[in-house]
């Protein structure tokens, strides 16, 4: 059966601030989809309300995976069921080594009711999946041994980001602007090793202002937000004029979606 | 209903996992309540001292009397030293091999898993019950070159000279209160020599255990490292629970010889009704390296500041200690280094936790003396506040009478970040799971520094901290 993770006229607000007025999308198992839109359009707020980060508050709508409402699901159990985000700013967890880390994620997700104590997937099995998917990714073994994140560069960072997608295999991938702050070759490392993970088992939203991921990663739905909605979505060409003509264009088009807003949706990836 | 059936009790999350304790009926002398000079005399003589030690005892009585109690540190107001077992002897003689040890001291060693530690590699475990040591060994190949390892009492009954050339030369009786406290009522502790050049590469173990109500536990530490010579020495502590307060007041004194290395590690877990109120100091000659790693889980009151003085040139000192202060728990803990010669160089890492409003300070003293050129300290200390009740203070003092010299201080607090808890969670761990992660990446860099079975002990220990810390 092919999963559905289903976005129904999402409300979301961090403290008192509406930032989300009612995102609708649906993805399947095998698809991809590409967010793109202005800086301070709701883009990664939606990232972090999918992922079930505490402080965006769902106020009005839902999410469901497989018409499962995961809407008051904490992060951890949203994760079992087969949901990840690639950060933007991936986050520093000083003195935790890498694999120590992934062995414990794995075991949980592969094993969703797997309960606290209980033992994890053998050390070799794990240490030898974990080395053949830092070789596809041209990692460093040795980075197994390093402490998550900690010292690493925005590279690196990002690479790490997709090395976990590809021990985790979900169901659907939100990639928050996995290209950002990356130089050509580091995209072009990132967006070969999403390419050859995704496939038909694993839905992507990739969210982006640039077009350099899409090359390799060819989305079939390409959506646009503005203002916390989604007003329009085409196929890859709408990315390509997207690229061209920036956001003036769209703007126009919908000139009740809000102007350029005050806030800033990006305070909790600080 | 059948009786037999194991009931599964409701375990506390948390609790005190160290908590049984064994009938104290079989002591073979406990003295009275207290103290006074009878107590005092009385102890030297149960112990058969020479003149010498009874009248440094009895000084020392007089020296704890007149001094105030401190006015810094941790609330001691519930601690009565007149409601306190100041010698307890648990059983007559000292066991010959294992078999020799009387069976119900023998189960607590067996539920602390020593047995099991002594078959395998550790060379000489010495475990202290109560106030005397009562089972002991030592690798044959040890004593032919010439190493020492052994009780504190025993010491100065078999190795008088070298005993008296050495004890209470590196903290005397007027130190502070407590050092004198434990110089008047000591009793066990463990005497190491290592001979010049004799290099011992595997530690040398101790346990400890109190175990008996209102018993304080005094215990005097004397190691001397002759030139050349290297030794590391691990302490591990664990106390039953009891439900009125216990105070140990340990003296540990260590002089490492030119050239000479030691390593000196502690995993101190008191049950939480304890009073830790330690007084240990090295002095390190040229070109020696005197290392304290010292981990304070447990207690009510920990106060203690590993103090390494650095005496001729060349010399260096280490600290790395991690406390964690849960529920009605204060640890003041921290380190001094004083560089007393040129071209000595000192480090303090400290790292602290706090829970369920508990409270952890860091304390520290660098001291540079004139004329000491040359000399670096790096003091890096970290607090990691787990929830709004927990509190975390620091306090470091630099006293420095000479230009020439390069101290760095940085001290950072944090709170588990909601970013951290996020991101591991979004990788499907539990909150609890997420959180523990944290708390033993925090540590790790003291973890990696202790031998294997401390270091999963620690991390087992710390889990059962953090269990139940969440929700």
């Amino acid at each position: 059966m092919t999963s559905v993770l289903k976005i129904t006229d999402l409300h979301v607000s961090v403290g008192e601030t509406p930032i989300l007025r009612g995102v609708n999308m649906q993805i399947r198992q095998g698809e991809v989809h590409a967010l793109m839109g202005p800086n301070g359009s709701g883009k990664s707020t939606l990232a972090y309300a999918l992922a079930g980060h505490p402080n965006y508050s769902i106020t009005a709508g839902s999410i469901e995976i497989d018409g499962v409402n995961i809407s008051e699901y904490e992060a951890d159990a949203r994760a079992r069921l087969g949901l990840f985000l690639a950060f933007q700013y991936p986050v520093v967890i000083p003195g935790v080594k890498v694999a120590d880390f992934l062995r414990h994620a794995v075991s949980n997700i592969r094993n969703p009711d797997r309960r606290e104590g209980e033992g994890l997937i053998g050390m070799r099995e794990f240490r030898k999946e974990i080395r053949e998917r830092m070789t596809e990714l041209g990692m460093d073994h040795e980075f197994a041994r390093r402490y998550l994140n900690d010292g690493f560069s925005g590279g690196e960072k990002k690479r790490m980001e997709i090395l976990q997608l590809a021990m985790l295999q979900p169901r659907f991938a939100i990639l928050d602007e996995t290209d950002s702050g990356l130089d050509s070759d580091a995209v072009r490392v990132v967006s070969e090793g999403l390419a050859k993970l995704s496939g038909p088992q694993m839905g992507v939203l990739i969210i982006t202002h640039h077009e350099r991921l899409l090359e390799f990663n060819r989305p079939q739905f390409v959506h646009v937000m503005l203002g916390g909605r989604i007003v329009e979505t085409g196929g890859s060409d709408l990315a390509h004029e997207l690229h061209a003509r920036g956001y003036a264009d769209v703007r126009a088009r919908h000139p009740d979606a809000a102007p350029e807003p005050t806030h800033t949706t990006t305070a909790a990836a600080v | 209903m059948s009786t037999d059936t194991p009931v599964k009790s409701d375990v506390e999350i948390g609790a005190y996992k160290y908590g049984f304790h064994d009938s104290t009926d079989n002591y073979a002398f406990k003295s009275r309540k207290g103290l006074d000079a009878q107590i005092v005399s009385q102890i030297s003589e149960m112990k058969r001292e020479p003149e010498w030690m009874r009248d440094f005892r009895l000084r020392s009585l007089e020296i704890f009397e007149s001094r105030p109690m401190p006015s810094w540190g941790g609330d001691m107001s519930d601690l009565i030293f007149d409601n306190i077992y100041y010698y307890m002897k648990a059983a007559n003689e000292q066991g010959k091999s294992w078999d020799d040890v009387p069976a119900d001291i023998r189960r607590t060693y067996d539920r602390l898993g020593i047995p099991e530690a002594e078959k395998k590699y550790l060379a000489g475990v010495k475990a202290q019950y109560e106030s005397e040591v009562v089972y002991g060994s030592l690798r044959e190949d040890l004593a032919k070159q010439g190493v020492i390892f052994t009780d504190t009492d025993s010491a100065l009954q078999e190795h008088p000279d070298l005993f008296r050339e050495y004890f209470g030369t590196v903290i005397p009786p007027g130190d502070n209160k407590f050092a004198a406290l434990n110089s008047a009522v000591w009793s066990g502790g463990s005497f190491i020599y290592v001979p010049k050049g004799v290099q011992i590469d595997f530690p040398l173990q101790a346990y400890f255990r109190i175990n008996s109500q209102n018993m304080g536990q005094f215990e005097r530490t004397l190691i001397i490292v002759d030139e050349g010579a290297s030794v590391h020495y691990v302490e591990g502590c664990t106390a039953p629970t009891y439900s009125s307060d216990s105070l140990h007041s340990a003296v540990v004194e260590i002089i490492v010889k030119r050239g000479a290395r030691c390593r000196y590690t502690t995993i101190q877990n008191w049950s939480n009704n304890v009073y830790n109120l330690v007084t240990k100091r090295a002095m390190a000659y040229g070109d020696s390296l005197m290392e304290w790693i010292d981990g304070n889980l447990g207690s009510k009151l920990t106060m203690k500041y590993p103090a390494i003085w650095l005496m001729e040139p060349g010399a260096r000192g280490e600290t790395l200690s991690i406390a964690f202060a849960g529920d009605g728990q204060h640890q003041d803990a921290g380190a001094k280094m004083v560089h007393c010669a040129p071209n000595t160089s000192s480090r303090i890492i400290s790292k602290s936790i706090s829970k369920n409003g508990g409270r952890s300070s860091y304390r520290g003293l660098v001291k540079v003396h004139k004329d000491a050129v040359n000399c670096r300290s790096n003091v890096v200390c970290d607090a990691l506040i787990l929830d709004p009740a927990s509190r975390s203070d620091t306090y470091p003092y630099i006293e420095v009478e000479e230009q020439n010299v390069a101290i760095e201080h940085e001290a950072s607090v944090s709170k588990i970040g909601e970013e951290q808890l996020f991101y591991l969670m979004s990788r499907g761990l539990t909150e609890a799971e997420a959180s523990a992660m944290i708390v033993t990446g925090f540590v790790e860099p003291l973890v990696k520094e202790l031998p294997m079975e401390y270091a999963v002990e620690l991390n087992r220990l710390i889990e059962l901290q953090m269990e139940g810390s969440v929700g």
